[in-house]
């Protein structure tokens, strides 16, 4: 038989038919494996669940015009929409504003993609239905306190377009929005019934885009923008994306926190297990060592322990760890957490460390055992 | 020829003078007995000859080597190689079976060879308990396992501390017959006891008092 056979034997020995001893020391480690490898995953995981979480407060990015013009071109903004990454992109929706009459009365007419408004707008409450199509819109509380309209009504749009000639034309309550801001003095519309009303298309006011990504993206997509596209002028919803940014970094902040208090608790938790376990096998030592074994010998058996059940510990840590990150994921955000397979290398050195070093130290003070005091039994 | 040598041998701990100008020889092939009442220095003298002990003076000479000044490491060396420990409460490793017991001395010593530790396990009776574990044994089968744990590496001198201590009048007669067959065998045996019935079975019999050799008996077996 080989020697590391005989080796192997030993360590795999004293860790299954020590049951008892052994899987209170396996608990430590798993326990603080878990709550590592469930924190990592979290502070990992925050940006990306509260990201989501705060892209229902509206567009973090827009596009005005720059370079002194009053309007942006459409190819222009598709452009500078190249710039942003497409995974990242929760919506992008364009608007143009025109003057109107309804009953002589003016109002602001915002023509957009109203199905991207849903996306970069998640707050707006809607009465009725959202426009499904052409004819249809959507009108603010204010403008329905002035005319009073109700969704299912229909009423007459006049005004004149570009080229000074007049318009008329029938459009249908489908719904009426309330937001708590400007948003309810306006009429919305799809792009293509405004441009048909004014005769020209291709000319937008503001480009609102929402995209999922750190202060520090968003800065890098603006910065490309206003580098690479002349005519437009990107501009950061500072009270979206500070707060944003803000909130994330204290929670990271909090969680990192919390992580290395656990880190270090878990550390002194398996070492003081490992320690005990060391300190009740002293006599063992003490026997091993009167057959003759190096202190490097017995060093390395109690380290060959050390590492196994720091890697059986680190395994279960990882599986464990996971599903209680998705228990928190899913209690507080709502949302399920991915999975990060580079937690598994990283929990098991981790648990490898701390079990070995664990180990090491008692064991290095145990093999200063007298083996003739031990084997009396003094 | 003499294979142990303690040349006016003392060990004194603090104000205890544990043992006091020891002069012995052990002759290759003996079998010899250490009695003496309880502080007398029997264990004291155990841990000096099993190298687990230095003296505080005098030296200790084993197979032609002054050890009395060696290195605790090199001390471990020489027990590993030349010495075969007998203890009286067995000292097996709980979670290894009688084989891997056996097997653990190979390992420290230089390659765990299975079949030998089966046959050295079968030497002692106990071929058909090779795979169970010492709780699984009785006191004297664990002493037997002790003993061919002991022999596994064809050690020079085999040291036992009260050997028959903790057996039965039955189990005590099995090691004892064990014992004889080592001595005639040619092995070198050195036993310590407080048993008179153990002591006989040696060839020469050491009486130690408060720290000194009070009488040597050559007894007649």
């Amino acid at each position: 038989m080989k020697r590391q056979t005989m080796y192997f034997r030993m360590i795999t020995s004293s860790l299954i038919r020590r049951r008892s001893r052994m899987l209170v020391a396996l608990l430590a480690v798993a326990i603080g494996a878990t709550i590592l490898s469930g924190l990592v995953t979290i502070y990992y995981d925050i940006p990306r669940q509260m990201g989501e979480e705060f892209r229902s407060y509206g567009a973090n990015l827009i596009f005005v015009p720059g370079g002194g013009d009053s309007a942006l071109n459409a190819d222009e903004v598709k452009k500078a929409t190249g710039f942003i990454p497409a995974e990242d992109i929760v919506g992008i929706a364009p608007y143009r504003y025109e003057t109107v009459k309804i009953n002589e009365q003016p109002f602001m007419a915002a023509g957009t993609d109203l199905n991207e408004v849903k996306k970069t707008s998640p707050y707006w409450f809607v009465s009725g239905q959202w426009p499904a199509g052409s004819g249809s819109v959507l009108i603010g509380q204010e403008v329905v306190e002035r005319i009073r309209l109700s969704p299912g009504d229909t009423f007459t749009l006049s005004g004149t377009d570009i080229g000074g000639k007049s318009f008329s034309h029938d459009f249908t309550v489908s719904g009426i929005v309330q937001t708590g801001g400007t948003e309810e003095a306006f009429i919305f519309m799809p792009l293509s019934d405004l441009e048909g009303l004014m005769g020209n298309s291709g000319v937008l006011d503001v480009v609102e885009c929402s995209i999922s990504a750190t202060q520090q993206v968003l800065n890098d997509i603006a910065g490309q923008v206003g580098e690479n596209v002349d005519d437009v002028t990107p501009r950061l919803v500072k009270r979206v994306t500070q707060s944003e940014g803000t909130v994330l970094t204290k929670l990271q902040a909090l969680v990192y926190l919390v992580t290395v208090v656990v880190l270090l608790l878990t550390m002194i938790c398996v070492a003081t297990t490992m320690m005990a376990v060391v300190a009740e096998r002293r006599r063992e030592i003490g026997l091993k060592k009167a057959l003759g074994a190096a202190n490097k010998s017995i060093i390395k058996e109690f380290l060959g322990e050390g590492l196994l059940l720091g890697g059986l510990g680190g395994l279960l840590g990882v599986a464990l760890g996971f599903a209680f990150a998705q228990t928190v994921s899913i209690n507080v955000f709502a949302r399920s957490i991915s999975f990060q397979p580079l937690l598994i290398p990283a929990t098991l050195i981790v648990s490898v460390a701390i079990t070995g070093l664990a180990c090491l130290l008692p064991v290095r003070s145990a093999t200063d055992v007298d083996p003739a005091i031990v084997l009396r039994g003094e | 020829m003499n294979l142990l040598e303690l040349q006016d041998i003392s060990k004194i701990y603090g104000n205890v003078k544990a043992l006091q100008n020891i002069d012995l020889t052990v002759r290759q092939g003996e079998w010899l007995a250490i009695m003496g009442p309880s502080g007398s220095g029997k264990t004291t003298m155990m841990n000096i000859i099993g190298c687990m002990d230095k003296p505080s003076n005098g030296a200790v000479i084993l197979d032609g080597t002054n050890i009395s000044k060696e290195s605790a490491k090199s001390l471990t060396g020489i027990r590993r190689d030349k010495i075969g420990l007998i203890f009286q409460q067995f000292h097996l490793i709980s979670y290894l079976t009688a084989l891997e017991n056996v097997m653990v001395a190979q390992y420290y010593h230089s390659m765990p060879d299975e079949k030998e530790a089966l046959q050295a396990l079968e030497r002692v009776g106990l071929g058909d308990r090779a795979r169970h574990l010492p709780s699984q044994l009785s006191g004297g089968e664990q002493q037997r396992v002790c003993i061919a744990r002991a022999l596994i590496n064809y050690p020079m001198l085999i040291l036992a501390d009260e050997p028959t201590g903790n057996l039965d009048e039955a189990n005590e007669g099995i090691v004892l017959d064990i014992f004889k067959q080592l001595h005639k065998d040619g092995s070198t045996i050195v036993v310590v006891t407080h048993d008179p019935e153990v002591a006989e079975e040696a060839q020469r019999t050491v009486v130690l008092e408060h720290g000194r050799i009070a009488r040597i008996v050559e007894n007649e077996k």
